[in-house]
């Protein structure tokens, strides 16, 4: 333990020397750094933050440091996380590329993929977005129809995705295609990687309930993508595809933490308290209540992730139990977003303009995002079929009927 | 009375869903938002509504009005809540002339009246003065001056403020805020020396607005019912006010379900209709049960209007009604999202649109949690 003290002191120290100041104060939304070819940093202290944090490869504390990253241990990683939290220290690069690709990347990868890779995920040089949805494949993700053909070194791509988040600002994509259209659904899909910028490729926005248009319809029009491209083996890609959705749904769960990590948003008691001119106890006995529930299962949900990453073994990541989490974490999400209208009353009401102020409407617009959170990475029925039946072995229907194809 | 519609009314609902669903389906509504309409309701429509006889529907036949009862208005705005219409409807016919009706001088009935039916007269109550609906608390303050009042005060959320022609303002005239007794109805003229009005960008595309007084010199006559009377009456509009919405709101609820029932038949994922999976099916079959109870209880409510029931049984069942309402909206208008997927949550499809409305309707009025606190009141407990 001597020698994590150690890292704690060298740590804190190295954080004070190198976090700006300004990167210690909560982060809104239109400063969050995704990296990228275009990357945008509204705060230039963030690009200085990204660029130290990336140089010690802290963007991925645990990647191995053959490859940029930080190449801590679980224990290492956790006394970063809270020595960050400690000054408030912002994440200095959030992308798809962190959060989802690069772990199987890392697992699947050929050398010669990682080396080509990581190191631009970890310094935030290529932003990755998801080509898994199409319009007939959603739950049913196995269905997934976009094709893609061997033809010499080259797969030709053909087909649609959609509710690709990002599709339009990002360099890379992760796409799930056909490859074997007589096996059984899940024995012919491969994972393939490729330059958003290939000719074929092209995107269009959606607008959210939001009001945001954070996600696309992709389409690929006879692309061709270097048969080097491909992730692990030809129509194996099902594999990859699950695991990476562990990562995700990991991920996601975290939307389940921010009611009880300090200095991430208001607590809801300090919001119920300044819009009803409440003294330290809270007036409305029925909020009341559902602050302090929402609160004991915002904490117990904050321990339970704690206790799981605690259990998963150092080498083998997110199992089965990331949908327990992802289910739980966005459920709880909703919640708060739910809460946080009712702590607000018609302030929380109001779309633009005067009236308002800018946090309120950040708050009706979050609360609309946040009824993503149980579709986005897996609906939450998916996410409690993965728990019956993996997690709890239940029998499927499916098996009885005789309906499984 | 029953609560199944008469012949009358099931005329009336069949005429209200055509006009609603071929005159003004969620892309007017939509429009208004994109366009940023500066009135956010369509005058051609209001027109057209008020010739259909919608604006008359409960006003006596003695003051031009058809004399059709809260059960064929209810009838109406449940089609209106169907398309989500943006129209004065409930501020001005629901509210407005039912305050007029019960609370209005000879003299306020018959110059008023009339102009409402005619779609000539728009009217908003400016009540509430926080995020919370609490109509005791009011503090706005009138107080007397020369032959009339002088009002001071601030008011939000007044549904349709920057469109009304008057305002029926609740101030102040007597005791503290939190007292019921002591407050005032008052009609203020919208172009008053000292009020300024300007209008709120909702997240459901309809308007609502805030309302500034600053010393309104208003004339003796401008008084609505009793000085220091006026809780009751208030408290008997907004009971109007709570079952009409009500109706509203049920038809939007029916109209998300019966659109997410008729999704779970079509979309397919695992090789079978969605609506396959007993995980749905039971939640939807559930919420069919809590829309079946809702129908009920807006149905009595209106019933107990047109029957003129006791005001406390009337209240009763107000309460009972937005409670319920609004519980199931908040699950319907999730259920809804949840159901579709990801296209539910995109703005091009309309479910967005029912969200959006829902959370405004919970609380306009007095949200479920307000309404089962005054239930238990009036019940004695
Ligand atoms: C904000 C947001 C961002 C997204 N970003 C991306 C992205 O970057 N990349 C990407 O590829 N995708 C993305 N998605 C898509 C997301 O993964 C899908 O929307 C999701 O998997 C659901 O698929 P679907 O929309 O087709 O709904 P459907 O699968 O059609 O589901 C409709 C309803 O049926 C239910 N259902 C389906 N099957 C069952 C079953 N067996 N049992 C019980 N209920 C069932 C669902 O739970 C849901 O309630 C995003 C979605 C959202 C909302």
């Amino acid at each position: 333990m001597a020698s994590l003290d150690e890292f704690r002191q060298s740590t804190r120290a190295w954080l004070e020397a190198n976090c700006p100041p300004s990167m210690r104060t909560p982060m809104p939304q239109d400063e969050v750094v995704w990296g990228g070819r275009n990357a945008k940093f509204k705060n230039p202290d963030s690009k200085v933050w990204l660029e130290r944090m990336a140089a010690k490869g802290w963007t991925t504390p645990t990647w191995p440091s053959e490859y940029g990253g930080g190449g801590l241990s679980k224990a290492e990683a956790m006394v970063l996380q809270e020595e960050m939290a400690r000054i408030g220290a912002r994440t200095p690069l959030n992308s798809f590329g962190i959060s989802m690709l690069g772990p199987v990347l890392l697992q699947y990868g050929t050398e010669e993929q990682k080396q080509e890779h990581i190191p631009k995920i970890i310094r935030g040089e290529i932003r990755w977005c998801q080509g898994y949805s199409e319009p007939g494949a959603g739950s049913d993700l196995a269905s997934l129809g976009t094709k893609a053909i061997r033809d010499g070194d080259y797969f030709v791509v053909n087909g649609q995705k959609v509710w690709t988040s990002y599709a339009d600002k990002s360099d890379w994509i992760f796409c799930l295609v056909r490859t074997d259209f007589e096996a059984p659904k899940h024995k012919g899909i491969s994972f393939l990687l490729f330059d958003m910028a290939s000719p074929g490729v092209s995107t269009k926005p959606i607008q959210l309930i939001s009001g945001a248009s954070p996600f696309c319809e992709t389409f690929f029009d006879d692309v061709k993508v270097p048969a080097k491209n491909l992730l692990g083996d030809l129509n194996d890609g099902w594999t990859i595809a699950k695991r990476l959705l562990q990562h995700e749904r990991t991920m996601i769960s975290g939307f389940g933490l921010s009611g009880s990590r300090p200095g991430k948003a208001m607590p809801l008691e300090e919001v119920a308290r300044q819009y009803h001119n409440d003294g330290d106890r809270l007036s409305d006995p029925v909020l009341r209540d559902r602050i302090a529930q929402f609160k004991i299962d915002a904490e117990a949900f904050a321990l339970t992730s704690r206790r799981s990453a605690e259990e998963a073994k150092e080498s083998e990541g997110p199992s089965a139990t990331s949908s327990v989490l992802k289910y739980y974490g966005t459920e709880l999400n909703k919640r708060r977003m739910e809460l946080l209208l009712q702590a607000m009353g018609t302030q929380s009401l109001g779309w633009e303009g005067d009236g308002f102020e800018d946090s309120e409407l950040d708050t009706t617009r979050g609360w609309l995002r946040s009824k993503g959170n149980s579709i986005e990475g897996g609906t939450s029925e998916i996410q409690l079929n993965v728990i019956a039946k993996r997690v709890l072995e239940l029998p499927d229907i499916m098996n009885f009927v005789g309906k499984k194809k | 009375m029953k609560l199944t519609l008469n012949e009358d009314q099931l005329m009336l609902q069949a005429s209200a869903r055509d006009f609603c669903q071929e005159k003004a389906p969620v892309s007017v509504l939509r429009r208004l938002r994109d366009e940023k309409d500066p009135l956010g309701y369509d005058p051609t429509l209001w027109k057209q509504m008020s010739e259909l006889g919608w604006t008359g529907m409960a006003i006596p036949e003695a003051y031009g009005g058809y004399a059709f009862g809260y059960g064929g208005l209810g009838v109406i705005l449940e089609e209106t809540g169907r398309t989500l219409l943006a129209s004065p409807l409930i501020s001005t016919v629901v509210i407005g002339a039912t305050a007029i009706t019960l609370g209005g001088s000879e003299e306020q009935k018959s110059s008023l009246l009339p102009a409402i039916v005619s779609g000539g007269l728009t009217l908003a109550l400016a009540l509430e003065e926080s995020g919370f609906h609490n109509p005791a608390k009011t503090a706005c303050e009138a107080r007397a001056s020369g032959d009339g009042y002088a009002l001071s005060g601030n008011k939000v959320f007044v549904l349709d403020g920057h469109i009304a022609d008057k305002l029926i303002v609740v101030a102040r005239t007597s005791s503290q805020p939190g007292d019921e007794h002591g407050l005032s109805l008052f009609l203020v003229d919208k172009d008053a020396d000292g009020l300024e009005v300007q209008r709120r960008w909702m997240v459901d595309s309809r308007n609502a607005a805030a309302v500034m007084l600053n010393n309104v010199k208003v004339n003796e006559d401008a008084l609505l019912g009793e000085v220091d009377q006026g809780f009751e009456l208030l408290d008997r509009v907004l009971d109007v006010a709570r079952i009409g919405l009500g109706a509203e709101m049920l038809g939007s609820i029916q109209q998300v379900f019966e659109g997410t029932v008729e999704y779970l038949q079509q979309r397919m994922q695992f090789g079978v209709p969605i609506g396959a999976f007993q995980a749905l099916q039971h939640r939807a079959a559930d919420m069919y049960s809590e829309i079946e109870l809702c129908r009920s209880l807006v149905r009595a409510a209106l019933n107990a209007l047109d029957e003129q029931q006791e005001p406390k049984r009337i209240a009763q069942l107000a309460s009972a009604a937005k409670a319920k309402v609004s519980d199931t909206f908040f699950t319907v208008s999730n259920e809804g999202i949840q159901m579709h997927g990801g296209i539910g949550m995109t703005d091009e499809f309309d479910m967005g649109f029912y969200l959006k409305r829902a959370r405004v309707a919970q609380q306009t009025f007095g949200d479920a949690a307000f309404h089962r606190d005054r239930f238990a009141s009036l019940q004695g407990f």
